[in-house]
């Protein structure tokens, strides 16, 4: 059995206020992660307000683009095309929802290597996503 | 201030139907209403509180006790999806024991919808922009759950397929269950794969129905010619991804049972029936091990060889055959769940898969999605 991965049409996010930057990044070829200043912990979604110490001294930060799956499920009734929703864990320490694209979807694994990858939405927005490493 | 034996389920009320068409929603919470007072033997004059959730059309619940003809000094909408009409009856008992209210009111009613489409949850909600673009729909959330414990405890597909077994082995003796086939362990993992490693077998049923249950002071509920079913513990309690610490191997329930433990003093051992929110075969499997029913990581091994069936294993859980097979009203499964305790505990569950001699059980919820975030709670009721 082979799942070959197929572009799929993605709806453009409605961004909050705070959210701009992240795929202003994206859109440049790069992952941004939220870092406080106070406690020195990543965090992920990205909160103007750190969830650990509640400092409002959170800054963006470009991660390495690299992580290994925590979990991930191949959707084969939701849409046109099978797409595999995971969690990735960064090297940074944090598990960020996210698409595996670029291979075969049946080969992907918890445990796996994977690296950064950027794919296009509607409406000119920037999605960050991952492929085998 | 502990809710120990302050509140009584007096009334319970499952909406015979399964597909509804040519009703609006809100006769159907009306109708759902109506059976539990007259289960419970009271009228809508001794309603003084209201309890809904986000399924009830309207305004929290102002448009629906304008609806229902009510008078009442408390209303409570809270929302954690599915889970709500647990929190429901544990805050209905917290206002009786407050004296805030003697007769409360619990409505839950809805049109299916498939899990397998997103769910919109407003344009405000922070996370929005980090997930709705990967797609996320309810079952593939709860398939990353059952994938990581697969990965981390050897949890096979045939273990949780037991829990749609058992779930069809009770569903047979229900008139009204959506699915009345009893089915094997090769029925469902032979059935599609839709969100690997979840089949279409592992899901519950999509259904148009409803439920209601009335809670009461003690008083009130003495007067009243029904079993007696007193509320000895409860609790509560939401799970999300903890700023990127994401852990998709335990639930809510970790939290929501020893509250609800503690409060009621018994022990997962001393419970006879137990009604577990399945909205998915791996619900069950994470929630029993986070109420202590075994150890962590086990639950696989648990569930197998019919362990839940009524009369054959060590704990008879969802003896309506559950949302599994039974009922999902709306995608929403917690008062079903409790009414089915509360069968359990009166000896009015169908005499096949009735417990013998069941004087301790208990109902848990769990709403919005294990892959992100939830709402569980946890009721433990006692018959008197
Ligand atoms: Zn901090």
């Amino acid at each position: 059995m082979a799942t070959p991965y197929q572009e799929r049409t993605i709806p453009a996010p409605h961004l909050n206020e705070g959210d701009a930057p992240y795929f202003e990044a994206a859109a440049q070829g790069k992952l941004l992660v939220k870092f406080c200043n106070d406690c020195k912990q990543y965090h992920h979604y990205p909160r103007a307000l750190c969830p650990f110490c509640f400092s409002d001294r959170t800054e963006w930060k470009e991660a390495k683009g690299t992580g290994t799956v925590y979990s991930y499920s191949i959707s084969r009734a939701s849409g046109p095309v099978p797409y595999a929703i995971a969690y990735v864990t960064l090297d940074e320490g944090v598990s960020m929802m996210t698409n595996i694209v670029d291979c075969d979807l049946d080969t992907i694994r918890c445990g796996q290597k994977v690296t950064v990858t950027f794919k296009p939405a509607e409406g000119g927005v920037v999605i960050p996503m991952f492929k085998p490493a | 201030m502990s809710i120990r034996g302050k509140a009584y389920v007096v009334g319970i009320y499952e909406h015979p139907a399964r597909k509804i068409e040519n009703k609006s929603l809100a006769r159907l919470h009306a109708e759902v209403a109506k059976g539990a007072l007259e289960d419970a033997g009271l009228t809508t004059r001794d309603v003084d509180a209201y309890f809904c959730s986000s399924d009830a059309p309207g305004l929290g619940g102002i448009n629906m006790i304008d609806y229902l003809g009510l008078t009442v000094r408390h209303s409570d909408s809270t929302n954690t999806g599915g889970s709500s009409y647990l929190y429901h009856v544990a805050h209905a008992a917290e206002t009786i024991a407050a004296g805030k209210c003697n007769v409360a009111l619990v409505t839950c009613a809805g049109f299916g919808r498939r899990g397998t489409l997103a769910r919109d949850h407003g344009a405000d909600v922070p996370e929005g922009a980090f997930e709705t673009p990967y797609g996320p729909v309810t079952l593939n959330l709860y398939a990353m759950a059952a994938m990581r414990h697969m990965y981390q405890y050897g949890t096979t597909s045939e273990q949780l397929a037991w829990v749609k077994v058992a779930a069809s082995h009770h569903a047979q003796h229900n008139p009204n269950a959506l699915l009345k086939k009893v089915l094997t362990v090769e029925d469902v993992v032979n059935s599609p794969l839709i969100a690997d490693p979840l089949h279409r077998m592992d899901c519950c049923v999509v259904t148009d129905s409803g439920g209601a249950v009335i809670v009461a002071k003690p008083e009130v509920a003495k007067s009243l010619k029904r079993p007696l079913v007193k509320l000895i513990g409860a609790g509560e309690s939401p799970k999300g991804q903890m700023g990127g610490k994401v852990d998709l191997t335990y639930t809510g329930a970790v939290r929501s049972g020893p509250i609800a433990f503690d409060e009621a003093g018994v022990k997962p051992s001393d419970i006879k029936y137990a009604s577990i929110y399945d909205s998915f075969t791996i619900t069950v499997v994470m929630t029993l091990e986070d109420l202590g029913f075994c150890r962590k990581g086990e639950g696989g091994k648990f569930v197998m060889d019919g362990n839940l069936i009524s009369g054959v294993g060590k704990l008879p859980f969802n003896t309506d055959g559950g949302g599994m097979c039974n009922n999902h009203p709306g995608n929403r499964g917690g008062i079903t769940k409790i009414i089915e305790a509360v069968r359990q505990l009166r000896g009015e569950s169908h005499p096949k898969v009735q417990v013998r001699n069941c004087d301790i059980a208990l109902a848990h919820g769990t709403g919005g999605s294990l892959g992100t975030r939830h709402g569980s709670a946890t009721l433990i009721m006692e018959r008197e």
